[in-house]
């Protein structure tokens, strides 16, 4: 199978010291990979790479076999969604945010229906008029993914996407998201620190640490991995059959 | 407070009675205050967004630079363009001294290190995430800029506000490099502190009256414009 997005030897550095350096990294189509590990593990630089917001120092990047450069970076951005922990909505309104991507990316008939559309589906069009920077945090990390499904990604890269948000939202946004993730059939990397997120969400896990991959396996499989004893500690979900 | 009555009086006379030296003088106010703010936008919202969102060796030591430039002292920006521009100066034979080019051009050099630092601290002011946020939403490297501006633009408005505020009231380097030529290079600052020199209390205070009316009208429609974006 064709991966959607591959890194082969990269290196990434911040002054003389390695941030991530991982051998080989592919994503097959329909897949959601989970990234976990501690913090400063290098997840959100690997995101960084695969999103193309910063090309590695070393190393080589592909998007469906064709190798990322400085030349090509936009055109491959323009495939690809990414959403953060926090929502990072601009100050217009709701679905003005909803369509920008869109916009940035020359679709201008439709723009507007098509974000419309998925704010329906995150339940947030009653919004639609708003200022986007007085919404609440659950409300903007809806029209965040909204904005994000728009697009139509061909991978959705998502950093702690959930973090932010409070106990009770997070848990029926999660469910709605996995409904609209595999409805969509869209390929996703998830960062995560929360092991339930990985449980729901996730087809495979990969644990990075100190920058490298340390393990990778389906969540069922990881779990057994004394890795994820270590990582989890008192968070450790218990696993059905582990 | 006689004076400040008799003064408000004397520039509300002048005013209405259309005085023509008195509109001359505001006028060229306004022109050199003007271009020099417009000038000063054109170069420093970019030298502010460049340092903003820039990293690079020496970037300290400019940023530096331009904090250090927001509280230039008029008199010395005046002092160093005369020298340029004076008849045996580097730049004298572009003939430029006692003109108002010269004075916007010594204004534009007050204004800029304002407009670039305010610039500058507005867009600092995002969080770093947002220009990635805006880079994958799949904008081009023009689209990244114009949103960042759109972004700040706010701020942008404040520091054309403080830009105008500062050159509008300067007195140093239009004295200096403008020479305060009457009919030519006169403008309101410089006008009242003639008339002061000359013992013309009253029609300095008239003209002061003048010099604020125009500063204040150009900074509330501004704060409207500001406001107005607020809101929307």
């Amino acid at each position: 199978m064709t991966s959607v997005l591959a890194v082969k030897n990269i290196v990434v550095k911040r002054g003389r010291r390695f941030r991530l350096q991982v051998d080989e990294f592919a994503v097959e189509p329909g897949e959601v990979v989970a990234l976990i590990g501690p913090n400063g593990a290098g997840k959100s630089t690997l995101l960084t790479v695969l999103a193309c917001l910063s090309l590695p120092d070393k190393g080589e990047l592909f998007f469906l076999r064709e190798k990322v450069s400085k030349g090509n970076a936009l055109a491959v951005r323009r495939q690809l969604a990414v959403v953060f922990q926090e929502p990072l909505l601009l100050d217009s309104s709701v679905l003005e945010n909803a369509a920008l991507g869109l916009k940035l990316r020359g679709q201008k008939t439709g723009a507007k229906d098509r974000a419309y559309t998925w704010l329906q589906r995150f339940g947030v069009e009653h919004l639609a008029t708003q200022n986007a920077l007085t919404l609440s945090g659950g409300e903007a990390q809806r029209v965040s993914l909204a904005r994000a499904f728009a697009l139509e990604p061909k991978v959705l890269l998502l950093d702690e996407p959930f973090a932010s948000i409070d106990v009770i939202s997070r848990s029926t946004l999660i469910k709605e998201f996995k409904s609209v993730l595999s409805s969509t059939k869209t390929t996703a990397i998830l960062v995560t620190h929360d092991f339930q997120e990985v449980l729901a969400l996730a087809s495979r896990v990969v644990i990075l640490d100190q920058g490298r991959i340390r393990a990778q396996g389906t969540p069922r499989g990881i779990a057994a991995h004394e890795i994820w004893g270590g990582l989890a500690g008192a968070q450790i979900p218990p696993m059905p059959g582990s | 407070m006689d004076f400040l009555v008799q003064g408000f009086i004397q520039a509300l006379r002048l005013l209405l009675a259309g005085d023509k030296e008195v509109y001359s003088i505001a006028f060229l106010t306004l022109k050199v205050s003007g271009l020099a703010t417009l000038v000063s936008l054109l170069l420093g919202v970019p030298m502010g967004l460049y340092l903003a969102v820039s990293r690079f060796r020496g970037r300290e030591f400019l940023v530096g630079g331009v904090n250090a430039g927001m509280g230039l002292p008029p008199t010395v920006v005046g002092l160093w363009v005369a020298l340029f521009f004076w008849r045996r100066g580097p730049l004298g034979f572009l003939g430029l001294m006692y003109t108002p080019t010269a004075m916007v051009i010594a204004q534009t050099i007050i204004a800029t290190p304002l407009v670039a630092g305010l610039t500058m601290s507005a867009v600092q002011q995002l969080s770093p995430k947002l220009r990635l946020q805006i880079l994958a939403l799949g904008a081009s490297p023009l689209q990244f800029w114009w949103l960042i501006i759109k972004e700040v633009r706010l701020g942008i408005l404040a520091a054309v506000m403080a830009g105008f505020g500062r050159v509008i009231a300067e007195v140093g380097a239009s004295m200096a490099v403008g020479g305060n030529v009457r009919w030519y290079s006169r403008v309101l600052t410089t006008s009242i502190v003639l008339e002061v020199n000359k013992g013309n209390f009253s029609l300095a205070l008239a003209l002061s009256f003048v010099l604020l009316l125009i500063t204040y009208s150009i900074t509330y429609l501004l704060t409207v414009l500001q406001q107005r974006r607020r809101q929307a």
